[in-house]
């Protein structure tokens, strides 16, 4: 009936809540999504469910995205009419629990379906009012499309005439006058088939036509202080209402579904809200990324920041400049600690915001879509000793390529080194050949000289070999420079930092 | 009344009405249906059993079903006796009406259970009538399907003629006749209620007219596709209060004549379960829970057998046998399982196993002591064909490398416990020691490993010995070794096998990528 749509530029409705990816678990905990969604929901639960959907369900639809980004532009220069209208969504809710409306339908008699239903088209009227009026006053103070369709369509759909029709039919079905109603006996003997029969004023003569007939006719009268008998009483009279409360019902389902889809559509706005201000207060910089189509390949950005880290440590941290390539690999070495896992996890963070329509956290982004983003990150630990490291990382690795497709995107964090280096690169390099033959853009973070001197050697798929800066004083940048990998990594000035004291065969380690 | 004497009256009365059918049992070929252990074995977690009786056992609380689990069977004969009815069972119209019968009867007590919190006389006898009804209808329909199935084992025939004895009686054919007559009748009875503020009254229905049809057309507009159906919720069972069960009194004072014999027919037949009926029911919930457990793994392509049983010679083996819980774990995804065979011949007795970590050897030992738990409970076990060792009890050690913090201390709890299962194992016993000693030097984990392994074949018990040393593969006559292995010379096989053949130390990273379709080809072919 009424489409209001602010996720999606064509006017069908889509289903709220999708399910999320299999891999969601995993991935969420490779990027260290967690901060980031914590960010953005503030405590509500809900608003974290809304981002982690959201951010989960790539777009690959440049005009949803382009769409998307139009609206929060719209909602970053209104924030006040945005927080206003989810507010209203908040009270429908609100008053849904106050009243206790709506808890649970399978226990519920018909009575109480059909008083609660009246009850909640009685909440919905007075805050879809609210909701024409706020349209009313605002807007022309929009310009996306998606706003300006919000707006005009509730102006069209709730006009004043539609309104109080609405009004009239919920008073209606209070049935002041009493009720006439036939039944029969079902299972133990409980009442079945209540119909609704005419009423009195329908039709008059019923009435009459008792009181003079010989029909015999059992009356049970209440004590006047028996108040539960009387609230019994009011509520069998309802359950000859089994039918209308169907359709009173169904129609409060409906308005139940609108006004949670319009929670979960502005929620993601709100979110991305509150994420801007959090980013605002530190200084970080943001910008809307330039999403290209999925067959050209692109990657480049200038100050991409890992996002949940500059949120964790509440202030702006060092961002990656990469000039633009066109490969489908990039492949990164060098010293631990250097800011790979960062560069990482800030790829992946920044495809699953674009590709939800947000803002990314850099000067400037550009990639193409992908179809999804995978991670294989080494393991802090085996979690099952059943299973041998490496089986368990090929085993994870098996479950990514059952749930990838093309143009895909997948970050692999120091995988496969958990068996010896020729073996793990001869296992790689299937993999990564396999994986850029069927348009998936690898990035690969690795200590295996074989693995990256391979791709460097071969200059197969024209890779962008990336390395982790260290300065000839051993001091890292946590930036990333373009460069051919190094026979070494430098764990050992990691084991300098962390004892604090020089190793007494120092010459031996360098 | 007393209740002692009660139960004594029920007693007397059954042994009277039966017949000679005083105990029907599906479980207990002969009359020694008591069991012994009332606690589970030790072996059951290192077997991964307890993830099995896990899954079977869900929702299955009421039947206390956990001590048929626990207790194996020492008798060939009652485990023949289960096996035949597990293959009867099979026979999908068989199975069909079984699992039909089995769902009235969870109803029945569903209904049983709920009229007694129930406060409305005549609510109370009309559920009692309807647990009689579908009582009746079911047993009728299991005793006529059952009756053209003809069953074979020595179990359902029983069952099969205990119930055309039942559903012939007087008492069950009046039951059922004098149960649909009263529905009829009371199901005829339309009436009216009319509410007015602070009274209502009842009449008798005379052609009124319906008045929600009316009503519909003016929501018409709010419907929405995807919204529920109420009206089919709400007619759920909800109960009466003191209000509708007035309601019912006067509709009963409209139809004296139909309530009346609604009183007389609960107290003729308000305990009208039938012992037998009632175990019965019980006792398949065993066979169906296994049934349903494994049917999810047959689905995958894999074969479970009824094993022959040996009780003095130790000549088994076992062909395609797997793993139950990690079979069942992985039915509903693409990772292979693993098949293995194993055979002892002549004076053999032990299998020791080496080779890589990732090989699968725990998971083949479990296999061994699976299947042979398995087949002493009568059930089909996992495999294509089998002849196993009728045991007296399987002695597990199952190293968990958790983080240990006084060594000494755990080796010697190790060998205090080893000491302890070799004290109290005969020749029927079987061992399955894993990765014991892993923590130690090599050294000490040789010198302890053959000590042990000597003195479980001296005491000619069954075993299976998982190491990573290789020097144990062959230190008897009465040993095997079997290796995890993969063929390197198959590229499609993607599963390990454990093979009888020396230990070989070589490396497996490309033969295990491959084994999880890795390699560049495979994953060409896997990614769409």
């Amino acid at each position: 009936m009424i489409a209001l749509s602010l996720l999606f530029p064509d006017k069908d409705p889509k289903p709220i809540k999708i399910h999320l990816p299999p891999h969601a678990n995993i991935l969420a905990q490779d990027l260290g999504l967690d901060v980031l969604l914590k960010a953005m929901a503030l405590g509500d639960d809900f608003l974290y469910q809304v981002a982690q959907h959201t951010l989960m369900s790539l777009q690959t639809d440049i005009s949803t995205i382009i769409f998307r980004q139009d609206v929060l532009q719209d909602c970053i220069n209104n924030p006040g009419i945005i927080k206003e209208l989810y507010q209203i969504s908040m009270k429908f809710l609100e008053q849904k629990r106050k009243g206790w409306l709506w808890i649970s339908h399978t226990h519920a008699s018909p009575s109480f379906i059909l008083s609660d239903g009246r009850r909640l088209l009685d909440v919905s009227l007075a805050l879809l009012w609210e909701l024409r009026e706020i349209s009313q006053k605002n807007i022309n103070n929009f310009t996306s499309q998606g706003l300006k369709r919000f707006f005009s369509t509730i102006l069209r759909e709730l006009s004043h005439e539609y309104l109080n029709e609405f009004k009239y039919h919920i008073k209606k079905l209070s049935f002041p006058q009493g009720v006439l109603v036939s039944a029969q006996l079902g299972k133990g003997n409980e009442g079945i088939n209540y119909t609704l029969l005419k009423p009195r004023e329908e039709s008059r003569g019923w009435f009459k036509h008792i009181l003079f007939s010989k029909t015999p006719t059992y009356t049970y009268k209440l004590h006047p202080r028996d108040e539960a008998g009387a609230r019994i009483l009011s509520e069998l009279r309802n359950q000859g209402l089994t039918r209308a409360a169907n359709i009173v019902a169904q129609a409060a389902e409906y308005l139940d579904n609108f006004f949670n889809t319009l929670r979960w559509e502005l929620g993601f706005y709100i979110g991305c809200l509150n994420l801007y201000e959090q980013l605002k207060k530190i200084d970080a910089c943001i910008s809307f990324p330039r999403p290209l189509p999925k067959d050209e390949f692109t990657f480049s950005c200038k100050g991409l920041y890992d996002i949940s880290l500059a949120l964790i440590k509440n202030k702006r941290v060092i961002g990656n400049n990469i000039s633009p390539h066109n490969s489908s690999l990039i492949i990164i070495t060098g010293p631990n600690q250097g800011g790979k896992t960062t560069f990482l996890r800030s790829v992946g963070l920044a495809h699953l915001m674009m590709q939800s329509g947000m803002f990314v956290p850099a000067v400037s982004f550009c990639s193409n879509l992908v179809t999804g983003v995978f991670t294989h990150f080494k393991q802090q630990e085996d979690r099952d000793m059943e299973m041998g490291k490496f089986k368990e990382e090929l085993q994870r690795m098996s479950t990514i390529v059952d749930q990838i497709s093309q143009n895909g995107l997948i970050l692999f964090n120091e995988s496969f080194a958990s068996t010896n280096e020729r073996e793990g690169s001869e296992v790689s390099i299937q993999i990564i050949r396999a994986l850029l033959q069927k348009k998936i853009k690898v990035f690969y973070v690795t200590h295996m000289y074989e693995l990256a001197h391979y791709f460097y050697k071969t200059r197969d798929y024209n890779p962008l070999f990336l390395r982790a800066q260290r300065l000839p004083n051993g001091e890292r940048t946590y930036r990333l420079i373009q460069g051919e990998p190094l026979r070494t990594s430098y764990g050992i000035d990691i084991f300098r930092k962390i004892f604090k004291r020089k190793l007494l065969n120092d010459l031996v380690c360098n | 009344m007393l209740s002692g004497m009660e139960s004594f009256n029920e007693n007397k009365g059954s042994n009277k009405s039966t017949l000679g059918y005083n105990y029907i049992s599906i479980l207990y070929c002969a009359n020694n249906g008591e069991l012994k252990s009332i606690t589970p074995p030790d072996f059951l977690q290192d077997l991964n059993i307890d993830q099995v009786m896990d899954v079977i056992l869900k929702d299955k609380g009421e039947y206390n079903l956990e001590p048929v689990f626990w207790n194996t069977l020492q008798d060939r004969n009652c485990i023949y006796y289960r096996q035949e009815i597990f293959k009867d069972l099979e026979n999908t119209y068989i199975m069909e009406h079984i699992k039909n019968f089995v769902h009235d009867m969870k109803l029945i007590r569903d209904y049983l259970e709920m009229v007694k919190h129930l406060d409305i006389d005549y609510n109370k006898k009309g559920w009692i009538l309807e647990a009689i009804l579908i009582y009746t209808s079911s047993i009728l329909s299991l005793t006529k399907n059952l009756s053209t199935a003809i069953p074979k084992s020595r179990g359902l025939s029983n069952v099969l003629r205990y119930l055309i004895y039942y559903t012939q009686s007087p008492k069950f054919l009046s039951l059922k006749t004098e149960a649909e007559i009263l529905k009829k009748e009371l199901s005829q009875i339309k009436y009216c209620i009319i509410f007015e503020g602070g009274r209502f009254k009842v009449k008798p229905y005379e052609g009124e007219e319906d008045y929600t049809e009316e009503l519909k057309k003016i929501f018409e507009k709010f419907r929405h596709v995807e919204t529920k159906d109420y009206h089919k919720l709400v007619e759920k069972h909800i109960g009466m209060n003191h209000i509708s069960g007035k309601i019912l009194e006067f509709v009963a004072k409209l139809h004296p004549q139909t309530f009346a014999r609604l009183d007389e027919f609960y107290i003729n037949y308000k305990d009208f379960m039938d012992q037998n009926i009632q175990r019965f029911d019980r006792e398949l919930q065993f066979y169906l829970g296994y049934l349903d457990y494994i049917s999810n793994i047959k689905d995958k392509g894999l074969s479970f057998c009824y094993p022959r049983l040996t009780t003095k010679d130790k000549e088994i083996f076992v062909r395609g046998g797997f793993d139950l819980a990690l079979a069942y774990a992985h039915s509903n995804d693409q990772v292979p399982i693993v098949l293995n065979d194993f055979s002892l011949k002549g004076p053999e007795r032990m299998i020791i196993v080496t080779g890589p970590n990732q090989g699968g050897k725990t998971t083949f030992a479990r296999m061994f002591g699976q299947l042979h738990y398995l087949a002493s409970l009568g059930c089909p076990v996992p495999g294509r064909e089998a002849l196993l060792f009728l045991f007296d009890n399987i002695f597990t050690h199952f190293e968990k490398r958790e983080e240990i913090s006084n060594l000494r201390g755990k080796l010697e709890d190790d060998i205090y416990r080893i000491y302890n299962m070799l004290s109290s194992a005969t020749p029927k016993s079987i061992f399955l020691l894993n990765e014991i000693f892993s923590s130690t030097t090599v050294q000490d984990a040789i010198f302890l490993s053959k000590e042990i392994i000597h003195r479980i074949i001296n005491l000619d018990a069954l075993g299976v010995f998982v190491t990573f040393l290789d020097e144990l593969a062959s230190i008897s006559d009465k040993t095997i070794s079997m290796v995890a292995l993969i063929d390197p010379e198959d590229p499609t096989s993607r599963t390990f096998k454990i093979v009888r053949q020396a230990p070989n130390g070589l490396a497996y990273a490309l033969s295990l990528a491959r084994k999880h379709g890795l390699t560049y080809e495979q994953i060409m072919e896997r990614i769409p």
